[in-house]
């Protein structure tokens, strides 16, 4: 699990985070969404203890990220958007990196590659964007780390990439682990990330599963029902998009991209959303059935 | 995986494992594969994957073996059909109706068209054969 309680941070005089509140459980796929500079990249540093925070408690499966313990730093892997690879082959990258993570497998590790159609490459300096962030996937999520945070994974990836990237995402979740996905390529990972965070000027607007989500609203396409409350409607092809209060039978499947406009134009319409710490509360056990 | 209609995902992956079972790829008793190997295969979240087998189950469409897996019902094609039958008659003939009222078609002339349809398709069996 890992609580983040009234974390206060600022780069230089720019106040960034104040008493940030958010929790994380076990066997979730959270989808961090937020405008550019909303913090979703420092909120993922200050959870893998890149950043420290000035103030407020932050714990990571019961260890503090800044301490920087090997035993925090082996359950945990971070891709980060932008990164270099040094000058070595794949090989040897994997046999000098896997052994710090005491779950490493090896076979996912191959299993991986093989799904992104990467063979072990040679120099990885001298490999494109795309493939090196294959490559730290596919490496990364072979770590068996049970945090994993992967800030913009679908930047860079080509076309085939973008679904292979989602069958092994979606193969790597299970009940111990919690990855955190930020993104802003919403279609890309739509049906994938559930529950939904979204980050807004150092703030968190929304935090649910969409399963509680639909339970609470529905989106409807043309006319609506008598006494219907509506939170945010959107006009196209003289037809509206509607956001409305409640269960409604006939409802639209949730596109995330309606939901994050609908959010960040009116976060206070969503103030009676579920609580923060709620989000995960619902979900059953992933079992290895 | 694609998902085109407006209904709830976790439908519309119950929808294709029941296609899968009256195709026989699934056999009836036999087990199904695993919730992070059906996440996996159709790229979706295992908690949706989960919220469409636990939806199988109370159906009576798939049932459960703690610490085995999941299978498939005996009378599960049985069960599938029942229900596929069940919504075409209550929601989609409806549809059907109110359509060919719409445009003015007249009933009667639909049935040299079924037959049309179904000698087309008698021949596509026969080359297939």
């Amino acid at each position: 699990m890992i609580e983040i309680q009234d974390i206060t941070f600022q780069y230089q005089k720019k106040p960034l985070f104040k008493d940030l509140e958010m929790t994380l459980k076990p066997g979730n796929l959270y989808g961090l969404l937020g405008k550019n500079g909303a913090g979703k990249t420092t909120l993922l540093k200050l959870c893998c203890g890149l950043l420290y925070p000035q103030a407020g408690r932050l714990s990571v499966f019961g260890r503090t990220p800044h301490l920087r313990q090997p035993a925090f730093l082996s359950d945990l892997f971070l891709v980060p958007e932008e990164f270099l690879l040094p000058p070595v082959s794949g090989a040897l990258y994997r046999q000098m990196l896997a052994p710090l993570y005491p779950a490493f497998s090896a076979e996912r590790f191959e299993a991986h590659l093989r799904e992104f159609e990467l063979e072990l490459p040679g120099r990885l300096d001298r490999l494109s964007h795309g493939q090196k962030k294959k490559f730290l996937l596919a490496f990364g999520l072979a770590t068996g780390a049970r945090f994993l945070l992967l800030d913009e994974p679908t930047n860079g990836l080509d076309i085939p990439a973008k679904g292979q990237f989602r069958k092994i995402l979606a193969s790597e979740l299970d009940d111990s682990r919690i990855i955190l996905v930020s993104t802003h390529q919403v279609r890309d990972l739509e049906h994938l990330i559930d529950p939904i965070v979204i980050l807004d000027s150092g703030k968190i607007l929304f935090s649910q599963t969409l399963e509680d989500f639909s339970a609470h609203y529905s989106i409807l396409h043309g006319e609506l029902p008598d006494g219907a409350v509506v939170l945010y409607e959107e006009q196209v092809l003289g037809k509206s998009l509607s956001l409305v209060e409640s269960e409604v039978p006939g409802a639209l499947p949730l596109d995330l991209e309606f939901l994050f406009k609908a959010v960040t134009t009116h976060p206070d319409r969503f103030t009676t959303a579920a609580p923060v710490d709620a989000a995960g509360s619902t979900r059953k056990e992933v079992a290895h059935a | 995986m694609q998902f085109s209609d407006p209904r709830s995902i976790y439908l519309q992956l119950a929808d294709a494992i029941c296609d899968l079972i009256l195709r026989g790829t699934y056999a009836s008793a036999e087990k199904i594969p695993s919730v992070r190997e059906l996440a996996g295969e159709a790229g979706v979240n295992p908690n949706t994957i989960l919220r469409t087998v636990s939806h199988l189950t109370d159906q009576g469409i798939l049932y459960n073996q703690r610490g085995v897996g999941t299978f498939v019902s005996e009378n599960a094609r049985e069960t599938i059909m029942q229900q596929r039958k069940k919504t075409f008659l209550d929601e989609e003939l409806t549809s059907f109706f109110k359509k060919i009222e719409l445009l003015g078609i007249d009933f009667t002339d639909l049935a040299p068209l079924w037959s049309q349809w179904k000698a087309v398709r008698q021949e596509v069996r026969h080359e297939n054969q």
